[in-house]
């Protein structure tokens, strides 16, 4: 199985300050993962860099059958090829409808011309009450998304990710903010995804990680420390040391 | 189940039929073609209004929905009025050239050239036409220039400047840098635009015989036929994707841009093509204004031009439009010495001096307490109420609307 996203050697330093210290990482086109790490091991730097929010002073991050260098992309760009982002925050459109923020996000040409002279056809709007329907909003298309309470934002935001229909997913802490219940549905949910599409999730809730029963891969001052099973990976006497401190 | 465009948007509708009402009405009162209760001066402030109302939707498409704050979009309005200042100039001492030419041989084309050349430019010291004014001769090229120059301007700062990301007060001051530039370069004798004598005598429409009485008219619906198509277009542009994109962008540009969208492409479209509006609105004005020189172009108009848009409401394009009326209309009544001064005893308040402390308190009081400006009034009677957000704003750039401003 040929990897989706090959990511060689990368490192990045703030302020001399070394972020990401020279990791490496792949993942393959249906498959999820699980980034994990304490505070400060590069998380979220490691997905500034895949999607182009942050440049790396060295290493390659490889893209697609066609081995697309992601590093000479803008954010826009690598967006465009398949790589959706959610963040910690969730971060909608407050001031637009759930309608209008699912519509952004659905998938179709993103060039000013024709979005000027695009406009929703019964399909489309088929599409987005069904993604609607599937994170639990299938009632609040018309309100406001700045009214939605804070969990049903981060719906909203898995939602405009789904419209988006990429081909990696980027996850940034799904679970925080949200109830048991809905914890429980965002495993159902990511574990489904996975089955046609590469999933990322970072997280420090180890619970929600056991409960999403894949591969994991351990973060440690910018570098990769340990990958495997969960078990594997906490049974690691590094991982130990540095979870647990010395 | 496909609600039409006019059905999605009320206010185009109401907003049409208030502006023929208006333009009918005071049609039916000019002394051209009516009672004459309208003077022709005040037709002409009528129908300058209405072009300071289509740049002021241009200023909120920009500001109020795309969240860029520029300082120089009277910058254009300015240049689109030199444009066609410069073709009402040149035709119009043609025709004077022409039929005050007292020689038994009809002038060879070098020397009506010439004649022109020094009527126009002697003000100066110089009797050589520049050769900006090549085209000048000509209605159809200059027009083209009217739309060309500054959206090319436009286009190449919009470009510089949204590439390298600049964003917010930075942005506003490198526009307002431009618009400084500009008009100091025009106040300049060599500059080839007759310095700081600016351009006259635009009233004169060559080869018009009708007097100013029915010209004021016609300005005046030429002016409400280009508010109306531009307000009809600014809908258009604000009601669909495209729109969410741009209040996408005013309120969190980065998310904007990982969802695909390249916001520097649309931003780059959004100035330039409201560059364009701005020329347009200024290529109408500057003939029933009858002078245009680069003060015109001072970095406060374009101030103004955004506590109009302030004092209306910002995000909606009615609200440009009333803020714009409203303002104007106000400060010519002010700034015209009939509104009767305050005597305080020890001191009178001579209402053309503080008129400006006025607007500009106004306009501190809307920001303050009123952040929905004029508009405000209309949600009042459509019972419409700002979203309860505990204070937070609806995103988190520099642009983004703040939560008194926002519709429920």
């Amino acid at each position: 199985m040929s990897a989706l996203l090959e990511v060689t050697g990368i490192s990045v330093s703030f302020d001399g300050f070394k972020a990401i210290n020279n990791l490496s990482f792949e993942i393959g086109p249906a498959e999820l993962r699980a980034v994990i790490g304490p505070n400060g091991a590069g998380k979220t730097t490691f997905m500034d860099i895949v999607t182009g929010k942050t440049r790396p002073d060295e290493g390659r991050v490889l893209w697609g059958e066609k081995s697309i260098n992601l590093l000479k992309l803008n954010e826009a760009q690598i967006a465009r090829e398949g790589v959706g982002r959610k963040f910690q925050r969730p971060t909608v459109f407050e001031d637009q409808t759930v309608t209008e923020n699912l519509m952004m996000a659905l998938k179709a040409r993103r060039n000013p011309f024709s979005v000027l002279f695009w406009r929703p056809s019964g399909e489309d709007h088929a599409r987005v009450a069904a993604v609607a329907k599937q994170v639990g909003l299938g009632d609040q298309l018309d309100r406001k998304s700045g009214e939605l309470s804070h969990g049903q934002k981060q719906w909203l935001e898995i939602g405009m990710l789904l419209a988006q229909e990429p081909r990696l997913l980027l996850v940034d802490e799904p679970a925080a903010g949200m109830t048991l219940a809905e914890r429980e549905q965002t495993t159902a949910l990511l574990v489904e995804l996975s089955k046609t599409r590469a999933v990322v999730v970072v997280e420090h809730d180890m619970e929600f990680v056991r409960r999403l029963d894949c591969r994991v891969t351990v973060l440690h001052e910018g570098s990769v420390l340990a990958e495997g099973s969960l078990d594997h990976v906490t049974s690691d006497p590094k991982v130990i040391e540095v979870y647990l401190g010395r | 189940m496909k609600p039409g465009f006019i059905a999605k948007n009320p206010s185009v509708l109401i907003f049409i039929l208030i502006l023929a009402l208006f333009t009918l009405g005071v049609t039916l009162l000019s002394n051209a073609y009516g009672t004459g209760f309208v003077s022709t001066s005040m037709v002409k402030t009528l129908g300058k209004t209405l072009c300071l109302c289509l740049i002021a939707i241009a200023m909120d498409l920009v500001w109020g929905y795309t969240g860029i704050l520029s300082l120089g979009h009277f910058a254009f309005f300015g240049l689109g009025g030199y444009m066609i200042g410069m073709w009402l100039m040149y035709a119009r001492t043609r025709e004077i050239v022409v039929s005050s030419a007292s020689g038994a041989l009809p002038m060879t084309p070098q020397e009506l050239n010439d004649a022109i050349a020094s009527q126009v430019f002697g003000v100066v010291g110089s009797s050589q036409l520049p050769s900006i004014w090549h085209f000048a001769g000509s209605l159809p090229m200059q027009l083209l220039f009217v739309v060309l120059v500054p959206g090319l301007l436009a286009f190449v700062f919009g470009w510089l400047a949204f590439r390298s990301r600049v964003t917010g007060v930075y942005l506003s001051i490198l526009t307002q840098a431009m618009t400084l530039a500009l008009s100091l370069y025009l106040f300049q004798n060599d500059s080839g635009l007759r310095g700081n004598n600016g351009l006259s005598g635009l009233q004169n429409i060559p080869g018009v015989t009708a007097g100013q009485d029915a010209l004021s008219v016609w300005f005046l619906w030429a002016s409400a036929v280009a508010l109306g198509l531009g307000y009809v277009l600014s809908a258009f542009i604000v009601s669909g994707k495209f729109g969410s994109v741009m209040r996408g962008i005013r309120d969190d540009e980065a998310r904007v841009r990982f969802l695909g969208y390249s916001v520097e492409t649309y931003k780059l479209f959004v100035f330039t093509l409201t560059a364009v509006i701005a020329a347009l609105a200024g290529a109408l004005y500057y003939p029933q204004a009858g002078i245009i020189n680069p003060a015109e172009m001072s970095t406060v108009a374009s101030i103004y031009l955004a506590v109009w848009v302030a004092i209306g409401g910002r995000g909606r394009l009615y609200g440009a439009v009333i803020g714009a009326a409203f303002v104007s209309i106000i400060s010519t009544w002010f700034t015209g010495g009939r509104v009767p001064n305050i005597n305080l005893g020890f001191y009178t308040i001579n209402w053309v001096d503080w008129w400006q402390v006025l607007l500009g308190l106004s306009f501190v009081l809307v920001t303050l307490f009123a952040p929905r400006g004029l508009s405000g009034l209309i949600d009042l009677i459509d019972g419409l109420r700002a979203p309860k957000r505990g204070g937070d704003p609806l995103g988190p750039d520099d642009g983004a609307l703040q939560e008194k401003e926002a519709e429920a």
